[in-house]
């Protein structure tokens, strides 16, 4: 399940409705990881913007490799603002043993970092200032630019 | 005709252009001394699916998308 929200995420609701909807399914492991905005640098938030098609095959392909290990995968994000202290970001793997459900939300949570096309912005004084120095190319990136 | 849109933070407007491949579109986009600096850094998509080669052929229809580098989470 992928779940797109604007604004901040409502991580206890979230957290509950994904353990609801799984508790009977005879898995044995639920892992989440929550992600919330630190304050650091003058920020009064983070801001995102998406990019959905290719957001959606990313995490299609996501599911079937969790498939392949008899887990699922869930992810939830913010589209726009979110303060900081809020949450912009939630994942979990569901797995019939523990260890699979950690080494998957490792695994999810980096790749998810460096390929998912989502855009990351400070908000100070109330402008956005895309981080691109904590952003990381898509695997094959410039290929506009001569360098293939 | 062919679809060029430029996510996230490049800031610009998407482009309808006459091209037949992926090599014309980057000669065309390099003279836009606006975007030569994000070309570099920048993952293509047709289509939706992300793509790795110049000579990835395109039709008329088709929607190419330049994707800056990314930070979720």
């Amino acid at each position: 399940m992928l779940e797109l929200h604007q604004g901040p995420l409502e991580v206890s609701a979230i957290l509950s409705r994904w353990y609801e909807s799984q508790k009977s399914f005879n898995y044995g492991a639920y892992i989440p990881f929550v992600g919330t905005v630190r304050e650091e640098g003058g920020i009064e938030a983070l801001s995102f913007d998406i990019y959905e098609p290719i957001l959606q095959r990313w995490f299609e392909a996501w599911q079937a490799r969790a498939a392949q290990q008899g887990a699922i995968v869930m992810m939830a994000h913010s589209i726009g603002d979110v303060p900081v202290h809020g949450s912009s970001y939630i994942s979990a793997v569901f797995s019939p043993q523990r260890k699979v459900a950690l080494s998957l939300i490792a695994s999810f949570v980096e790749d998810f970092k460096a390929q998912a096309p989502i855009w990351k912005y400070d908000v100070i004084g109330g402008q956005r200032v895309y981080a691109r120095a904590r952003s990381t190319p898509i695997v094959g990136s410039g290929l506009l630019g001569g360098g293939a | 005709m062919v679809s060029v849109e430029f996510l996230g933070p490049i800031g610009k407007s998407p482009l309808q252009l006459q091209v037949q491949s992926l090599r014309e579109l980057s000669a065309l986009l390099a003279q836009d001394p606006e975007l030569s600096a994000w070309l570099q850094s920048c993952a293509v998509a047709v289509n939706d699916v992300l793509v790795s080669s110049l000579d990835t052929p395109l039709r008329s229809g088709d929607r190419v998308a330049l994707l800056p580098p990314v930070c979720g989470g």
